[in-house]
């Protein structure tokens, strides 16, 4: 069994308390939370050992990995202080603040050699995992172009005022929402090199942004637009996808559906000449246990079989995500420069 | 329960395989004559019970449905609560004990938060009572046999391990509403056995069962297995798999296991209503002589 503790259950930490108590080979030894009602509930309901300092946890519940879903300002101290006692570490997205901050923990976590993972739970999702495999086996031929767009409901009204209207504690739309967008780019094209171009509008916040609008380049022969909008309602839910011009067809992704146009007859097993169309249901993998989505069981499971040894950390590293927080900052300095 | 039951994921845009999909049924589905025109064709096939989300226009539903008793009186609402995105975004811009504010009624909760310390010695089973009326209000005078607790909460209790919550919701919907408690989960052999334990016999459980295995945890073998050897009045649901499924092998794959009470399924068009309904209909009388033999 893999000692695991969690620090900070607000909406992402108990989603991944839940699926880390159903886990079979996982023992939750403690949980920490600033909100005594929390943890309150968790002595009267659960059997998860609560903790308001998280200190107190790692030195009296001793696990050997610790999952952070605390405010990204925290990130960078909290996850220093315990890859320095020698623990594996799940973060929450984005990594850091900073470019320097995230630096730190890339260079820590591979100096101590601990399984390091970011929640960018996207990359875990088949029908983005098949898009990577068409394009790492050059179906599209080279590539040109690429839209990366999200959209949603998260901020569609004014007067909102927690941490993530805060500028200064990780908030705003582009830490929050459009990290996921970069991410998903930088995994499927290498990482961004130059931001020729972005703007950073809010329709409804004072202190933050509501919305990334951006022109990114990867190569001299591929760039490509990043449209991002939070302030969204004509979607129920985050809707992430992206589209890839290639010489030699088209996709266009999302979470659930898969389109894939060959110009010729040239493509790979189990797709044929014009649309191809596959779906979620038949490209995602079972899980043990789901509750919001597979790709959420399954990354927490791929931290835990990195533990244990069972599967390479290569997915999702601190590394990666370092590379999403660089374009992060590339596209706030670019922003600057044009307002 | 009836043997088929019409769902509202159409009315809703909640579409599990297509973003496209969805925003056309947005569009369809704007008005609210439209869900209604929909339910009275389902209604003139024979379904008389509708399962749906505690979703606020359901509320404008629930008052048509009031306002015509001689036509709707012996007509079913199943009703599933919470309708988690309400909860979902008002955590994300509230915080969770902002939410417990702004949805527990009354001033319950104004006088859970003074004086600090006093609330730690409070029942958290009582607000969750508070919640359950506070979404059952839409359904005042109808008939609402079996009320259902969400996918998304019963299986959030479920990984937390807090099976005296959802054993807390069993008690409370038959206490307070003569109701059967009914629970919908993406982990049905689990949860049943949670369930068992904590001393809840033959419950009432909706879960993914389909012939493509999509979204039923643990496995298809592991349902089809405990479907045979246990005790559940089951409700399959995504019995199309969210549409990759031919609908003709679709429902005689469903039709086929035992021990299924009810089928779930919703659908947009006057014809794709009929014919999943003929389909359950034809494939139900191939395969009684054989349940019957098992039974």
């Amino acid at each position: 069994m893999t000692k695991v503790a969690l620090i900070g259950a607000g909406k992402m930490g108990i989603s991944h308390l839940a699926i880390l108590g159903a886990h079979p080979g996982v023992e939750v030894v403690g949980v920490s939370d600033t909100s005594k009602m929390v943890l309150d509930v968790f002595k009267k309901y659960s059997s998860f050992p609560g903790f308001t300092d998280y200190e107190e946890m790692l030195a009296s519940s001793k696990p050997d990995a610790v999952v952070v879903a605390v405010p990204t300002k925290f990130h960078a101290g909290m996850v220093k202080k315990i890859l320095d006692q020698g623990k594996h570490v799940f973060a929450e997205k984005p990594l850091c603040m900073t470019v320097e901050e995230g630096k730190t923990l890339v260079e820590l976590a591979k100096e101590k050699k601990l399984v390091n993972q970011v929640g960018y739970h996207n990359k875990f999702l088949g029908t983005f995992r098949e898009v990577k495999k068409l394009i790492d086996g050059g179906f599209l031929g080279e590539l040109f172009h690429f839209e990366g767009e999200s959209y949603g409901p998260v901020v569609i009204r004014s007067n909102q005022g927690n941490w993530r209207a805060d500028p200064r504690e990780g908030g705003g739309c582009l830490m929050d929402y459009a990290s996921h967008v970069i991410d998903l780019i930088n995994y499927m094209f290498g990482p961004v090199t130059k931001v020729k171009g972005s703007q950073l509008k809010s329709f409804y916040s004072k202190s933050v942004e509501d919305s990334v609008f951006a022109l990114l380049e990867v190569s001299p022969a591929l760039s490509g637009t990043l449209s991002v909008n939070w302030s969204d309602e004509t979607y129920r839910k985050m809707s992430t996808s992206i589209t890839i011009q290639g010489s030699r067809g088209k996709i266009i992704c999302d979470a659930n559906e898969l389109k894939v146009f060959f110009k010729t007859a040239e493509c790979p097993a189990g797709y044929e000449k014009g649309w191809n169309v596959k779906y979620l249901t038949a490209l995602t993998e079972p899980v043990d246990f789901y509750l919001r989505g597979e790709e959420y069981s399954s990354q927490l499971d791929y931290f835990i079989k990195a533990v244990e040894g069972k599967v390479p950390n290569t997915i999702n590293t601190f590394q990666s995500a370092w590379d999403t927080d660089k374009v992060i900052s590339l596209i706030r300095d670019r922003a600057a420069i044009s307002n | 329960m009836e043997r088929i039951l019409f769902g509202d994921n159409q009315f809703f845009a909640v579409n599990h395989i297509s973003d496209e999909k969805s925003r056309a049924q947005s569009i369809q589905f704007k008005d609210d004559s439209a869900i209604i025109n929909t339910l009275n064709i389902a209604r003139s096939t024979g379904i008389n019970t509708f399962m749906c989300t505690t979703h606020d226009r359901i509320a404008n539903i629930c008052d048509i449905i009031r306002a015509d008793p001689g036509k709707y009186s012996d007509f079913n609402i199943f009703p599933c609560m919470p309708y988690a995105h309400k909860y979902a975004n008002a955590v994300t811009e509230l915080g969770i004990t902002g939410t417990l504010k702004q949805y527990v009624p009354g001033n319950f909760f104004g006088s859970l938060f003074k004086g600090g310390v006093a609330y730690l010695s409070k029942d958290y089973i009582s607000i969750m009572e508070l919640l359950i009326d506070a979404e059952m209000k839409m359904f005042k005078g109808l008939n609402t046999p079996v009320i259902f607790l969400q996918n998304v909460i019963t299986d959030l209790l479920l990984g937390l391990g807090m099976i005296d919550i959802l054993k807390g919701f069993h008690a409370y919907v038959e206490k307070k509403y003569n109701a059967e408690a009914g629970f919908i989960t993406m982990n049905m052999p689990l949860l049943l056995q949670k369930l068992e334990v904590a001393g809840i016999e033959n419950p009432i459980i909706c879960s993914s069962i389909n012939l493509a295995g999509f979204r039923m945890s643990g496995g298809k073998e592991l349902y089809e297995s405990v479907l045979k050897t246990k005790k559940v009045r089951a409700i399959a649901m995504q019995v199309l798999g969210g549409g990759a499924i031919h609908p003709k092998d679709a429902i005689e794959y469903v039709c086929s296991l035992p021990n299924i009470e009810s089928i779930l399924f919703g659908a947009s068009s006057k014809g794709n209503i009929a014919q999943t309904t003929a389909y359950i209909r034809e494939f139900d009388g191939k395969y009684a002589i054989q349940h019957q033999t098992a039974g």
